[in-house]
Parts: C-alpha cells; structure tokens; sequence
C-alpha cells in the first residue's frame, strides 16, 4: 500500500514538474496553433540564467524563499527577453506562411539554441546550487515510509498557482481578452483594432517567462542541469499539453499530472525501459479517440 | 500490361546487374596495411571524439587528457626527435560519423595511429575501417569485450565489462558481505548494460540474488519511480552502473526515499560532478576504477596536477584514460625505429607492464589491457581507496 | 494527345534511367580506385541521404504531410536486413554471387517491413492533420528506437556489429536511381495528382472524389518501404547498428535536407542531399580554423534563415530540367535587352 501511495506522490511530483513547463507550451499554442519546439530550450536557458546568477549574486550561501525568488525572477526576465527574440527574429517573419514553414522553423531555433547552448556552457553537466533548504529533518517530510520532498510541493504550488494566475489574465483582463481574440482570428482580432503582434509578443514573453520559472524550480529538485535538458522534457510537456487539450492552461495542468502518474505507475509496476514510449502511446490514443484532449474545446474546420 | 512488361524488363534488368556486378565483390576484401611509414619530422596521429551532442562531457574530458599527454610529450622532445601532432575529429555522438571521421584522419591527413573511441559504440564502427588499412587504434575507454575482436590492429588500455563486473560483484559478496542486490541500469548506454549483466552473472554464480532488475535512460533526471519499486524489495545494495551524470541524482533521490543502502557502480562514476551533484547522499557508496586519486605515487600526483593547472578542473577517470591511451601509444612509437604502423602495432601488443596513470597497463593476446582494479569509496573529502582486485 | 508519341515518349524517358543504372554499374569497377576512400564514403552517404530524403519528400513534400518519423522506418529496414544475415550461414555473406543475390533479397524483405510498419503508423496517425501528425510520427519513430532497444536478440543498447559490408557504390546508387524512377513515375501519374490535391487542399480533394486517407496511407507505405531499404544499405554500410543511430535527430537531418531542397522538388531533395553531405564534411574542416564545431549551429541557422527568406527551398516545387530551361530563357531574354539597352 504505501508502495503505491509511494508511486502517486512519485508521480505527482514529477507531473508538476511537466505541467510548469506545459503551461507556457500551451499558452503559446493556443495562440498562434505553432508548436514551440524551442519552448524546452527556452527552460534550458532559464536554468542556466538561474545557475549563474545564484553563483555570481552568491545567493547559495544564505538558502531561503527570497534567494529563490531572485534567481526566480532574473531567470524569468531573462527566459522572456529570448522568447521576445525568438518571437520578434523567426516567428515573426512568417505569419501568414504555411503552418509546416513555421514548425520546421521552430525545430531549427530549438537545434539552434541546444548547440549553442554546448558552445556557450560547456557540455558538461552543471550542478544546481541549492537556493532553498527546507526545514524538515533531512530536507524530507516523513509519514513512515512514505517519503515527500518539500520542494516538490512547493513546485506543484506554484505550478497551481501559476495556473491559476493565468486563468485570471486570460479570462478577465484586457490583455487576455485581446488573446483570446487573437487567437480565435488573427485578422478579425486586428480588425477590432487588437494590436495582434504586440498580443502575441507578450503571450511569447510570458510563456517563455514561465518557462524560465520552470528551469529555475526543476534545477532545485533535480539539481543537474545541461544544455540538452530542454529536449525530452520539451517534448513531454508537450505531450501533456496535447492530453490536457492544447491552448487550455488548466487541461495542461492535468494533462502533466496524469502524464507524471501514468509515467511513475508504468515504471513501478510494469516496464521501466518503456517509459519514453508511454507517453508517446498516450499521446497517439488520445489523439485518436478524443483528438481535442481531456479539456479541449472542438473547433470545426472552415471550408 | 504496360506494368507488367516494366516489371518483367525491371527482373531482367536486375538479374544481370547481379551476375555483372559480382565479379568486383569478390576481391574487395583483401587490404593488406602495414605499409604507411612516418614521413618528415611530425609524427601526425589522429583523434576521434564525441566533442558534441548528448555525450559531450566524455568526449570533451578525454580529449584534454589526449591534449596534454601530447604537450608533455612535445615538450620533452617528442619521440625520437619527431613532434606528435594530433588531428581531432568530432562524431556528435554518432557511429556513421565516426566512421567517416576515421576514414578522414587515415586517408587523408595520413596518420599513423588513432586514439579513440571512448564508448564502445563507436569503436565498434571505427574498427573494421582501422583494420582495413592497418592503422592501430588505441581507445582509452571502450569495454565492451567485442570492440578488440574486430580486428589485431584495435587496442585499448582500460579492462573489459566482465572484469570489472567480476570486480564489484565480488566486492559486494566478500566485503561488502551482502546477498541481495538491486540493479539499475542505464538502458541508452550499451557499457551500463553490459556491466549490469557481467556484474549479474558473477553474483549470482557467487550465491547472491538479484531482487529486481530496473533501468533508466541517459538523460532522465527523475528515478524515483524506479527507486521505489526497487526499496519494496529491500535490497542491501543497489548496482548503478551508469555515469556520474546520473548516478549523483540517483543517490538523491535514494536517501530522499529512506533507501538507505550503499550504491555500487563502475568506472562511469569517476568525476568530481558525482560529488558535486550528489551531494550528502553519495557518500558511503562504492564503485570500481583505474586508479585511486589518492594514489601518493608521483605519475598519479603528477597528472593531478598539470591537468587542475591546465584545465582548471580535477581531471575525471576519461581524462586519465585518454592520457594513458595516448602515454602508451608515444612508448610503442618510441621503440619503433622505422615508425611504420606494422611496427608500432607490434609494439603495442608487446606493452608491458607499463605504468599509467591508471595504473599497470600490459596488453594480452586478445589486446586487453590486463591491469588491475582499484575499489573505492565515496567520502566527504574525495574518493577513498578501500582494495585493488588483480586480473 | 497521340497515344503512340506519349508512349515513345515515355520509353525514351525509360532508356535514360536504364543508361543511369548502367552508368552505375560501369562506374562502379573502378570508382573506388579514382577517388579517395574519405570522399567515396561521402559519396556512400550522399547516395544512402539521396534516397532517403526522396522518399521523404513524397510524404512530406507531395502529400504534404509532415512526418517527422522517417528514421524509425530506416532502422526497421536496417535491422530486418542485419538480423536477416545474422541467421544465414556464413557463405551466405561471403560468397560473391551467393551473398548478392541474398542482399538483393534482404533489401526487399527490409524495405517491405518498413512499409509495413508505415501502414501500421500510417493508418491510425494519418487521420490527424499537420502539427500533430508531426508529433505523432515523431512519437512513433521514438517508439521503434525504445522497442528495438528492448530486444535482446538483435544486440539492445550495445547494437549489432559485424555486419556484412555489402552495401557497393553500385548498389546504394542504384536504390537512389529506382527510388527516384519510382516515385518520379508516380507523380507524373495520375496518383500523383491525387497525391498533391491531398496537399494542397484536402477537403476539395475529398470532394472530388480522392479518398484522402488512401492516398495518405500509399504515401506513407512507399516512403517508408524506401526509407527501409536505405537503412539496410546504411547498415551493411558501416557494418554497424546501434539505436541511437535512428533517434529524432536523424530525422531532422532528413526533413532539413527535403525542406532546403524544396518541398515538392524531387531533383531539389538529390541535389541538397548532395549538398548538405557535403557540406558536413567541409564545415568539418572549418573547426580547425575556429576550434569549436559550429556545424549543427550552422546547419540549423541555415534551416531558420532559408524558411524566412526562401520558404520555398533551393528548388521550389520546380524539377531542375524545369529550372534549367527557364535560366536560359532568362540568359536569352537579357541578351536581346542587352542589344536593346546598347542600340538607343
């Protein structure tokens, strides 16, 4: 029994971890429909932005919440200044184009920013340093053999938090208004004189601001990070985000969640050498039997 | 009808270029080398590393260790008066590429030996082409037993899987003095899996029992799920037999989940990121290795310290490997007067007992380093020597 | 149109893929001794992309559909043709008539695995459109790597070595030449309008009477069945399989090839598979001036800067014939402008 409980919270934690960065996966999809290849890579770098600034800013040496928001926050400014670029340099460019233009585009910024990523820090994987120290004995709550990580809650907090953040701004402030706008038409949004590109400018910058958070809050609790972190990760996100029904942020959330379960149950009682492959399979099922996700809204296809 | 009439010319067509084209398959197999000889007064020898993608960091180590075997050797005149130069290609990580890689350094920038691969994977593909043109290859680190057996022009100066899985498993029966082992192996990485398997079978024929058999893939960050299942077992040791770089965040993840066990594991594990990113929790595990950091001998202290002044870094168990690799190249080259590849084959397969960084290094009929293991422990200041196994 | 022109016509066309095959084969008892091995292994691998990226193209430039899995059907044919050998006896890869006819063999066996798992991937995924067929071939190329990885009878992780190398000039090049005949004919066929009113609109082609979803499928079926072959002849090529070999990266390595030659264009994908194999080899060299390997760096900065500035590819949707005569129509149209220019 606890074996099992072991493995939900197991898979909880390592769902949340999905689901931070599924948010801005989807976000960024549910306004330009464009799958942000480079979304993983945009974590990637938000890490590394957290890493060297708590070894420059020597936040390590006092660990508390308020390091932790420092590093938080630089990462996050840093990670939506490179999605603005990323935005502003090669989507951009090709609105209008086929779908198939933008995607391989997206895949040449995401092989872009791995190999530079290599070139500017190193190959070699980078330790962490530990901004946050929970208080509990040996940094780990105990209830018999069930073992809970505090950071872990702290992470499926903020991921909820951050979920519930964006359902604010997308539901019931202007800006949200105009994204949802631009997103149900780009050209009628413009019509209404939305300012679309400025709308998708500030979708870009706060996807990838969430991203950054992510990398800052993964480096914590699994305190490793290399330039080619963003790939599988990128991709499971993504595929959380497909299972929760793309452009909904709190399908995301689920999706993660039931993806970070299934993941944790699979390896545990049945195939360990599978687990790449089960999300893969739980991607293609759902797309055939329910193509708009757990939450997604069906849109028809105009002729 | 048209397409039948295309399909019966197209069978025609097929059945003649087979019995034309075979006349030339026949007679391709035969290369005999030797006969490359060392020109000028540069000694050009060539160098084959995952220098990018997912297994930079090994590449990248190796290659240091290489680089500054070369310095030193430059430095002290080289060999019989001739400067080494090395040309260093990347593969990203990819056999097809090493392959290619190696054909380049040989035909091309004509060298007369190769140093590489560091995994076995791509030694595998280097090899056939090495032999086909008589060059020896020496690679620092590949231990999978099949990479010498491709031909008697393939060295290498580290031991193989079965040893080293020999080692540990009778490290865990005789002094670690425990019967049930958990395994998690890395299931991307063929040296894991084979060590896992070695390691298996000496264990078990030593009486032990293998609770549970688990694995990862390289690049994973999260093993709890894994560590779970295998802490339901209650095991009295874990075999890891990965890399450093993920083996610190299994040791993590073990103690965050009360499995309270040593971790065991190979020379995968030699690197100061293991206790960097370990941390607390990696202390009080064990893995076998070449050599002991500790070692007071003057080759080893040596190494340690022009590789920190070079490269600002403690060198990890691939640099070391690249620079006997290398060390053991320059001394066959050394006795070879003429220099040609025949000669310096022969003289590395006479290697003996020669004494690398990574201990004594002596090359057996199969072209195995036969050399000795060191076990040891991972404590707060470093790595602890606790025992050498002999071969 | 006379019946009996366009058939001479076509027969003519015939005689110039023979006289290429043929050429192959001539080529092929002394190549080796007029190149050097470094350049000949480029030139093994320029052909082996040739025909992979061509088949791609039918899928992804064609069709319009986006797979991003075509490494997962390379392996497929790799391994069916390695595993093939490896339980033959000995002679069966040594003997010079014995072991062609046997590779011949192989090669189908392989190639007819790969298009059945396409059917297999193709069937269910093709229902899906654009962005998610991507992912979901990308998903089901990843897969095949975890399921071969699985297998302990065809060597997991630690790959299948020792495999006979059997892959001659002559055959890599002739695969490329049929592939291309193959699926030349079959766009220039009726099919292959079906093929390319699925990419440009698939409701219009709906209802004019093209099941899509087949024709989706044939796609898929036939690139795959190409993409197997080219994987047997990489892996009795390098004598070498390890699954690492076929992960996603490979496949964008394709795709990159197909979209810089020009989706559509099957004379675009040869020549930048060409190109781009090339070009590896050469930015090669670059790393000796600047020390660090910028070659993935560049190869994806030139994949961002062509779909902004020439979406299209080197080529278009244009053949190259189409392009020669339309440059000498220019060549010729700016010399009488020239004579204009200096007469007033």
């Amino acid at each position: 029994m606890t074996e099992f409980l072991q493995h939900l919270v197991n898979g909880l934690s390592l769902g949340s971890i999905y689901a931070l960065i599924a948010i801005g996966y989807t976000m960024v999809f549910g306004i330009l429909q464009l799958i942000n290849f480079a979304h993983g890579e945009v974590y990637m770098v938000g890490a590394f932005i957290g890493m060297y600034s708590s070894v420059y800013l020597k936040l390590a040496e006092n660990p508390s919440i308020g390091s932790l928001l420092i590093a938080m926050t630089l990462a996050m400014v840093g990670c939506a200044i490179v999605g603005f670029l990323i935005e502003k340099l090669a989507y951009r460019p090709l609105r209008g184009s086929p779908r198939i233009n933008v995607l391989i585009t997206a895949v040449g910024v995401s092989l872009f920013l791995q190999y530079s990523g290599q070139l500017v820090f190193g190959s070699s994987p980078q330790f962490f340093p530990e901004l946050y120290k929970s208080s509990a004995e040996g940094g780990i709550w105990s209830f018999g053999e069930l073992k809970i990580n505090p950071l872990q809650t702290i992470v499926l907090g903020i991921s909820v938090c951050l979920m519930i953040a964006l359902q604010f701004i997308i539901f019931k402030t202007r800006l949200g208004r105009a994204m949802r706008a631009v997103s149900f038409s780009h050209d009628n949004a413009s019509l209404m004189g939305i300012p679309t590109n400025r709308v998708i400018s500030y979708t870009f910058m706060l996807g990838s601001a969430l991203a950054g958070a992510a990398g800052v809050l993964v480096g914590l609790v699994y305190p490793k990070i290399e330039p080619l972190m963003g790939v599988m990760p990128g991709l499971k996100a993504f595929i959380a985000a497909v299972l929760g029904g793309i452009g909904n942020v709190v399908g995301a959330v689920v999706g993660a969640l039931v993806l970070g379960l299934a993941e944790a149950l699979v390896v545990g009682y049945w195939a360990p050498t599978f687990r790449d492959a089960l999300a893969f399979i739980l991607m293609i099922l759902i797309l055939l039997y329910k193509p708009t996700g757990l939450f997604g809204t069906k849109r028809t296809e105009k002729v | 009808m048209a397409s039948k009439r295309n399909l019966f010319s197209a069978l025609i067509i097929v059945s003649a270029m087979l019995t034309f084209g075979c006349k030339k398959e026949g007679d391709t197999t035969t290369s005999t080398g030797g006969a490359t000889k060392v020109e000028g007064d540069v000694i050009k020898i060539g160098e084959v590393g995952s220098l990018t993608g997912n297994e930079a960091t090994f590449g990248t180590s190796t290659h240091n260790g290489i680089e500054l075997a070369i310095k030193e050797q430059n430095a002290a005149g080289g060999i019989n008066g001739k400067k080494i130069e090395l040309t260093t290609l990347d593969n990203q990580g990819k056999p097809e590429e090493a392959a290619t890689a190696i054909t380049k350094l040989i035909t091309q920038n004509k060298v007369v030996a190769v140093l590489g691969e560091v995994a076995s994977s791509r030694s595998i593909a280097m090899a056939p082409i090495a032999q086909q043109y008589g060059i020896p290859m020496v690679s620092p680190s590949s231990t999978n037993p099949q990479v010498t057996a491709l031909g008697d022009y393939i060295f290498r100066v580290c031991f193989i899987d079965p040893f080293q899985g020999q080692v540990m498993a009778k490290f865990a029966l005789d002094t670690l003095k425990v019967k049930k082992v958990a395994i998690l192996r890395d299931v991307r990485n063929d040296y894991s899996v084979g060590l896992a398997n070695y390691f298996i079978e000496t264990f078990k024929a030593g009486g032990g029992e293998i609770v549970v058999d688990q694995s990862y893939s390289a690049g994973d960050v999260d093993f709890k799920a894994q560590l779970t299942a295998i802490r339901e077992k209650k095991p009295e040791a874990v075999f890891v037999p990965g890399y450093y770089t993920e083996v610190g965040l299994v040791a993590r993840q073990a103690k965050e989940l009360g499995l309270n066990v040593p971790l065991m594991g190979g020379d995968g594990w030699d690197s100061p990121k293991l206790t960097e990113i370990g941390g607390k929790s990696i202390e009080g595990s064990y893995f076998s290795n070449h050599y002991s950091h500790e070692d007071k001998a003057v080759y080893v202290q040596d190494f340690i310290k022009k590789y920190k002044a070079d490269y600002k870094v403690i060198p990890d168990g691939l640099a070391a490997m690249g620079y006997d690799a290398a060390k053991v190249l320059f001394e066959a080259m050394k006795k070879s007067p003429g220099l040609t590849t025949k000669e310096i084959r022969d003289q590395l397969a006479q290697t003996k007992d020669y004494q690398g960084v990574t201990g004594k290094i002596t090359i057996n009929e199969k072209r195995d380093a036969v050399k000795s293991a060191v076990v040891l422990r991972v404590d707060k200041d470093g790595f602890k020597y606790q025992t050498t196994v002999a071969p | 149109m006379d019946l009996s022109l366009q058939k001479t016509a076509r027969l003519k066309s015939f005689g110039g893929w023979g006289a290429a095959v043929a050429a192959i084969w001539i080529l092929n008892f002394f190549i080796q001794d007029i190149v050097d091995p470094y350049v000949f292994s480029v030139i093994m691998y320029a052909g082996i992309n040739i025909t992979l990226a061509v088949s791609l193209n039918l899928i992804n430039g064609f069709t319009g559909q986006f797979s991003m899995g075509h490494a997962g059907f390379m392996s497929v044919g790799g391994y069916i043709s390695a595993f093939i050998f490896m339980n033959l006896p000995p002679e069966f890869s040594h003997d010079p008539i014995l072991s062609q006819f046997t590779f011949v063999g192989a090669l189908i066996v392989a190639g007819l695995g790969a298009a059945l798992i396409g059917y297999i991937v193709g069937l269910p995924s093709l229902r899906l459109r654009g962005d998610y067929l991507a992912i979901v071939t990308l998903g089901f190329g990843e897969i095949i790597r975890v399921i071969i990885l699985n297998v302990d009878a065809i060597g997991g992780a630690r790959g299948l070595p020792s495999i006979p190398q059997l892959s001659s000039f002559a055959w890599v090049y002739t695969v490329a030449v049929v592939t291309t005949f193959t699926i030349w004919q079959l766009i220039k066929s009726s099919q292959g309008r079906a093929f390319m009113s699925v990419r440009e609109d698939e409701i219009a082609a709906e209802s004019m009477g093209v099941d899509t979803t087949k024709t989706k499928v044939q796609a898929f079926v036939i690139g795959a069945f190409f993409a197997g072959i080219a994987g047997a002849l990489f892996g009795h090529y390098l004598r070498y399989l390890n699954p690492q070999t076929f992960d996603f990266n490979r496949s964008f390595e394709i795709i990159i090839i197909v979209v810089l030659g020009g989706m559509g264009s099957i004379t675009g994908s040869i020549f930048s598979a060409v190109l781009l194999t090339a070009l590896k080899e050469v930015l090669r060299d670059l790393k000796e001036y600047t020390g660090v390997d910028l070659r993935m760096i560049i190869y994806s900065l030139l994949l961002i800067v062509f779909m902004l500035t020439r979406p299209n590819g080197i080529f278009g949707t244009r053949e190259l014939p189409e392009i020669i005569s339309d440059l000498k129509k220019k060549f010729g149209y700016r010399k009488k402008s020239d004579k204009v220019g200096s007469k007033s």
